[in-house]
């Protein structure tokens, strides 16, 4: 027997869920369909971008500028790695490119864990955003409504980026081949790094849009970039549509399930993504032919 | 290149290393005069897991694995912090071991402790391949680890099987020492069952009967077990579980789960998560207004977590093995904690606190033994005999291998009684241990063969 008012509340969340998922996962998928490097550092780029958030409010407690801090932190941390490691790895096996980004990744880990320990730190929302909201047919934390549509509007953003302007139009070209954007002449490489830069600050403002909600330890990215590749996976692989779906797919199957049997809430994500690379192995929204 | 070509050499450089460590060994083991060979210092006892070869030296070693990343990362630092502080007491003779084992001079059997540690991050693979290593490579006379019942379980497993003694870290699992107990694993600290024979009555005086539970209960044998224990409990006053959340370890929201909770008009939230999964859920519990709605309860308390949640335990019942302030009542609490907050510069959480009493019964039980023969050891803790503790004096039982010792039962102090810093509970009851444990064979323990 349903209960529909919980049925709706789960509805509901699985989109607060799902959105943020498909912050981050937006800035995999098109890092790995630009320049098709598997960014396994992904998860670690999250955490940080709580860390400078929180670092940032610590001292200035603005949550404003937190999240300017925070996003524009990683923006940089990600151009910096694609110049000084990343871009060495273009032209080596896809192994070699994980084993760097999965080395990052724990590097990055550890030098938090040893300037924050592993006790959890805690970024209050801002004031206005505090308490809960009633919504008629459940009550919701008011700061996570706000991630809604904070995420809708950083989604919207992006769109316009990638959608609208001349850059975005060479990145999605990169995408479907990056071989015939270089042979127009177009510096592919310049390219690739600000894409790099760019992907690295969605995970980092979803950490710090992120951080108010849960509390922030070190080995928080891990956690998330599980679900992040299942999303990218469902949604499929370069696309950045897909991603939106992929997120919103996984933040309702994990909230439907919890309703049913919570024990099987992230199991449920395993088995879709198993369904989709059965019947449409490069995602609902992939192309063929993409890397 | 693909990944698949053989780097040059490689192959090469592998056995040349090898056949080097081989012919050292050959050559070492040739020229070792008689008297050192292992059998002069078996004494009457035939050789057994590492006996006596990890002990015939001037040190012994010892094999920790805690987890220092993941969920239980800041349980587990604590808890190496109470180890590293038990050895270096043994090590030195000081004053609280003593009290603890009055035989040690200086080390054990006169032997110098030394230790290696490696992350478990709370996963039994990882745990058990580290305390192979060092029971393989470093002839470890003594194991620990935990901080995961699932951990600690599988130590049982491989201290039973390597016939090396295992010295259970924190676990709370009832299969510990119960239908996964070994011969040659021991558990100092309390667990689901004794939490829950515990805190239910309190929670029963407290709030009532005929009341309706809310679980959120971490997907493994720890949650599994309390959550059981709990349900058993209050059952008994006409409580019922309107819903159990489970939910797998290191969960990254709660959401989903919380909603449920919310809805399912229960009078009492029991969380039985635990590190930062029990830190992060009732953060998120808060957010999601069931705190409002609801009260809390933690029967199995979590180190830190009123450090980590900022105010949100004030006035919540929890049961835990051990907490600072019974320092007044017990002499013994008070030289630890004036110890550990000397060297580490806060004050010891319950973690820190089994590991180092913990190693000191086992330094005791070794000395009484007068040797590091694993079966001798085993029954020196299966004599049954009181031993002091930070708690008061508490026994192991030979059936189970489980100390029979006391829970401590708190609530979160107001902020405003808070006397400093660390201030964070009342201990409401220090509940004496006997009658709080199951039958031995309740659980189904069969622990297995000494040799």
């Amino acid at each position: 027997m349903i209960n529909w008012p919980n049925f709706v509340s789960q509805l509901f969340n699985g989109l607060a869920l799902g959105a943020l998922l498909a912050l981050i996962s937006s800035g995999l998928t098109i890092i790995y369909g630009t320049l098709g490097v598997l960014n396994l550092a992904h998860g670690a780029m999250f955490m940080i971008g709580g860390y400078a958030g929180y670092l940032t409010y610590s001292y200035t407690e603005s949550f404003v500028l937190a999240v300017i801090a925070g996003s524009l932190f990683v923006m940089l941390l990600g151009i910096a790695m694609e110049r000084i490691i990343i871009r060495h790895f273009y032209h080596r096996p896809h192994e070699d490119q994980l084993l760097v980004t999965f080395g990052l990744g724990i590097c990055f880990v550890e030098i938090v864990r040893l300037a924050f320990g592993s006790q959890s730190q805690i970024v209050p929302p801002p004031a206005m955003l505090q308490g809960i909201t009633s919504l008629g047919f459940l009550l919701y934390p008011t700061y996570r409504l706000a991630v809604v549509g904070i995420v809708a509007v950083a989604l919207g953003g992006l769109f316009l980026v990638l959608y609208r302007t001349r850059l975005g139009m060479i990145v999605r070209a990169g995408i479907e081949d990056s071989v015939m954007v270089d042979s127009l002449g177009i510096n592919v490489y310049r390219v690739f790094m600000i894409v790099f830069g760019i992907g690295a600050m969605a995970a980092g403002f979803a950490g710090i849009v992120n951080a108010p909600v849960v509390s922030l330890t070190p080995g928080i990215g891990d956690d998330i970039l599980v679900q992040t590749f299942v999303v990218v996976v469902i949604g499929g692989v370069g696309s950045f549509p897909g991603a939106i779906l992929g997120g919103l797919i996984a933040g309702e199957i994990i909230s439907i399930t919890s309703m049913f049997n919570p024990g099987y809430a992230y199991v449920m994500l395993f088995v879709a993504m198993t369904l989709v690379l059965v019947l449409r192995p490069h995602g609902l929204l992939g192309t063929q032919g993409r890397e | 290149m693909s990944t698949k070509d053989l780097r040059p050499g490689s192959a090469l450089n592998v056995s040349r290393r090898t056949l080097l460590q081989a012919g050292a060994g050959l050559i070492g083991g040739s020229v070792l005069p008689a008297s050192m060979s292992s059998s002069a210092w078996a004494e009457d006892h035939a050789a057994i897991g590492t006996y006596p070869a990890g002990s015939s030296g001037a040190s012994v070693f010892i094999g920790i694995s805690v987890p220092r990343t993941g969920t239980y990362a800041v349980q587990g630092e604590d808890e190496l912090k109470g180890y590293q502080l038990a050895i270096e007491h043994i090590n030195s003779g000081h004053e609280l071991i003593k009290k603890i084992s009055p035989k040690t001079s200086k080390g054990v059997l006169g032997k110098e402790l030394k230790y290696g540690v490696a992350d478990s991050a709370a996963k039994p693979n990882e745990a058990v391949q580290a305390q192979q290593r060092f029971i393989t490579e470093n002839k470890a006379v003594m194991i620990t680890g935990g901080t995961s019942s699932a951990v600690a379980v599988a130590l049982n497993k491989l201290a039973q099987r390597e016939k090396v003694i295992f010295v259970c870290g924190i676990s709370g699992s009832n299969d510990t020492t119960g239908k996964d107990c070994v011969r040659y694993g021991f558990r100092q600290n309390f667990f689901g069952q004794t939490a829950a024979a515990a805190i239910a009555p309190v929670m029963i005086k407290e709030f009532g009967k005929n009341k309706k539970a809310a679980y959120l209960t971490p997907d493994y044998t720890y949650g599994h077990t309390v959550t059981k224990s709990m349900q058993d409990f209050l059952a008994q006053a006409g409580w019922t579980t309107v819903t159990n959340q489970v939910s797998p370890l290191g969960a990254p929201d709660y959401s989903s789960y919380l909603l449920n909770v919310a809805n399912s008009g229960a009078d009492v939230l029991i969380n039985v998560n635990w590190g930062h999964d029990a830190v992060l859920s009732t953060q998120q519990a808060k957010q999601f207004g069931v705190l409002d709605k609801m009260k809390l309860v933690v029967p199995y308390q979590v180190p830190f977590i009123a450090r980590e949640t900022g105010g949100l335990m004030q006035g919540v019942y929890a049961a835990t093995d051990y907490w600072w302030t019974i320092e007044d009542k017990y002499p013994l609490a008070k030289m630890f904690n004036e110890a550990f907050e000397k060297k580490y510069g806060y004050k010891p959480e319950w973690g820190a606190e089994n590991a180092y009493v913990s190693f000191a019964h086992w330094a005791r039980m070794v000395e009484a033994a007068g040797s590091f023969y694993p079966p001798d050891v085993i029954k020196a803790y299966e004599k049954g005999e009181t031993v002091p503790s930070l708690v008061g004096d508490v026994h192991y039982r030979a059936e189970d291998h489980q100390a029979v010792r006391p829970v401590i039962i708190v609530r979160g102090k107001q902020q405003k009684d808070m006397k400093n810093k660390e201030d964070y509970y009342d201990v409401v009851e220090i509940v004496p241990g006997e009658g709080l444990m199951q039958k031995p064979d309740a659980f189904g323990c069969h622990p297995g063969d000494y040799t």
